[in-house]
């Protein structure tokens, strides 16, 4: 029992990380239209920043610069690379161009920091175990558990009652009314793309204080979110949360017990939703069918 | 004329590969390669190009082929064509009974979930440890000479490149043939008009559903004999990059025409080759080429051709 709720628990913290990925995948996905094949790299991006920028700015200050980096440098390649080729109707282009991006980012991050693992300091304040009675779970954890719900919560805020959110939801519905409408759709998708990126920082520097900084830990974590996304239905932030959630939670109590199927069991669940519910749980139906 | 004569160039080539390339620094066993990458990719054409299905989780099938053969060498028996036969079951088999799960989407989801779909045989080839081998591959098989009655032909590098030469030939005998066929045609136009296509009374979901699995079983044929090439394969083999890599081979080659992919393959593997002997950071530059070519290039090689043709 005790080693079940530990597991679902460790779960439950990689689906934080599956969430804030899949959250940041989903806004790129619905306005901008690209599927970002590039996300783990700017989570990457964010996680290094933030290893590098610790002894400068110590971890409070890396935990918000490493996002906001990864957020600007997205401005930058959505302007350079993926403004050009909005008009492809044919997806494949964005596909394929953020797929380079992502082989690319991976090998440079590989280059200047090296192969092998590094730490992210963590302070003493939030590290130390909390409880030690049901199961061992450190102040870290439940310190990722808050930020995120925070950032979750402030996404939700913006989009519901800033101008900007309304903005971007309307453009989400139909680009080209919400274009005729008068509103600079370029700066939005800008704008829009960059949130994303800042949300793949984000998991980027938490992940990186629980499973250690790695090159490849971006590409691991960018196939799950895109399950949660199918799970949660596509068009759905809030889907793309909650699926996060529940396929980690999934694969924690899978480890329990059958350990090997810890991550093939995230994907048969997909297959069950496709099968039973194609929209995935909160997806809209007909969208991209 | 022009078409008839390039192609019987090309099968002269061909044919002559094992004598020439040596000489300018290549090795019979990248021509191997070159015509295996062919076949896998001309097979997901059929999908990506002609029906206009945004596979991109192709590798599970070529994965599938080639873990399929590796284990019936190594588990079942010593037999060449049945490794062949039994891993092209294995990956066709496994891409019709998805086809319904994915026929029903367009574009961007079309990608998401062949991709994703992908990542659930990489976990399995990858956990499944004592019998596939895990992350390490699996090894342990090597190809078996063929007996044909009393005849026997030894399997050595040249003759092996006969073999997969024999095998292309029958994959593109085998796609051509589809592609001039009503069922080739209606992919075409399911490509360029979906919607027509239903107001005409087409299923169009079981065409795409075909596309898919003849798709599959194609590039899972191309996996077996990539098996038999190394008598090796690994989880790289069905991961979602070497998908990636297949679709950039098509569209570098031009996807709109039936031999594009094979330009696009040579171009690719030879590039991929070269590179990873000169610079440890191949893969910048392999990122580098996908960007340029969606970028610049968007159209393929044979694109710019076909362009030119028309044009005159």
């Amino acid at each position: 029992m005790e080693l079940l709720l530990f597991n679902a628990f460790n779960g439950l913290i990689q689906g934080v990380f599956y969430a804030l990925m899949a959250l940041g995948l989903a806004l790129i996905l619905s306005l901008n239209s690209v599927i970002n094949m590039a996300h783990g790299g700017f989570l990457v991006i964010g996680a290094y920043l933030a290893y590098t920028l610790t002894p400068y700015l110590g971890f409070w200050g890396a935990l918000i610069a490493g996002p906001i980096l990864a957020g600007a440098i997205g401005l930058i390649v959505e302007r350079v690379l993926i403004r050009p080729i909005y008009n492809r109707v044919d997806p494949l282009y964005s596909l394929l161009l953020t797929f380079g991006l992502a082989l690319i980012i991976e090998d440079l991050t590989r280059t200047i920091w090296g192969p092998q693992g590094l730490p992210l300091e963590i302070p003493d304040v939030i590290n130390s175990p909390v409880s030690t009675e049901y199961f061992f779970v450190t102040g870290y954890r439940l310190f990722v558990m808050g930020i995120t719900a925070a950032a979750v919560i402030g996404l939700y805020l913006l989009m519901r009652y800033t101008l900007l959110g309304i903005r971007i939801r309307a453009g989400t519905r139909d680009i080209e009314t919400t274009s005729a409408l008068g509103v600079n759709i370029y700066k939005l998708r800008a704008l829009n793309f960059g949130f994303g990126c800042i949300f793949a920082g984000l998991a980027g520097v938490l992940a990186s204080g629980v499973l250690g900084l790695t090159p490849p830990m971006g590409s691991s974590l960018l196939m799950p979110s895109f399950v949660a996304i199918i799970i949660g239905g596509v068009g759905s932030l809030f889907g793309a949360v909650l699926g996060g959630l529940i396929i980690g939670l999934a694969a924690g109590i899978t480890t329990t017990y059958y350990p090997a199927a810890s991550e093939a069991v995230i994907y048969l669940m997909m297959l069950i939703v496709l099968v039973v519910r194609p929209r995935g749980l909160f997806g809209e139906e007909g969208l991209f069918e | 004329m022009t078409r008839i004569a390039g192609i019987v160039l090309m099968w002269i080539a061909l044919l002559a590969l094992p004598w020439w390339l040596p000489l300018i620094g290549g090795y019979t066993a990248l021509g191997s390669k070159v015509l295996i990458y062919a076949i896998a990719t001309m097979g997901l054409n059929l999908v990506l190009g002609f029906t206009g299905g945004l596979s991109f989780g192709q590798a599970a099938y070529f994965g599938l082929g080639a873990y399929g053969a590796g284990m019936t060498l190594k588990y079942i028996a010593p037999s060449t064509p049945l490794a062949i036969v039994v891993g092209t079951l294995a990956g066709g088999i496994a891409a019709t009974l998805l086809g319904p799960l994915v026929m029903r989407r367009r574009g961007i989801y079309f990608a998401m979930i062949t991709i994703a779909i992908g990542q659930l045989f990489y976990f399995i080839m990858v956990r499944w440890n004592e019998v596939t081998g895990g992350e390490d591959g699996l090894a342990g098989f090597s190809r078996q000479d063929i007996h044909l009655g009393s005849w026997v032909i030894p399997l050595t590098g040249t003759n092996f490149y006969y073999l997969v030469l024999l095998c292309f030939t029958i994959a593109v005998g085998v796609m051509w043939t589809i592609l001039q066929s009503p069922l080739g045609h209606t992919w075409v136009a399911i490509r360029e008009n979906r919607r027509r296509m239903e107001f005409l009374g087409i299923r169009v979901e079981r065409y795409v559903w075909a596309a898919f699995a003849i798709a599959g079983f194609i590039t899972a044929f191309a996996g077996t004999l990539n098996a038999l090439l190394f008598n090796f394969t690994s989880p790289q083999d069905l991961h979602w990059i070497l998908s990636g890599n297949f679709v950039i081979m098509i569209v570098l080659g031009g996807m709109r025409s039936f031999f594009g992919p094979l330009i696009g393959v040579i171009i690719f593997v030879v590039a991929q080759d070269y590179l990873s002997s000169v610079t440890g950071n191949w893969m910048t530059f392999i990122g580098m080429i996908f960007v340029f070519i969606v970028l610049v290039f968007p159209k393929g090689i044979l694109g710019i051709f076909n362009r030119r043709a028309e044009a005159a």
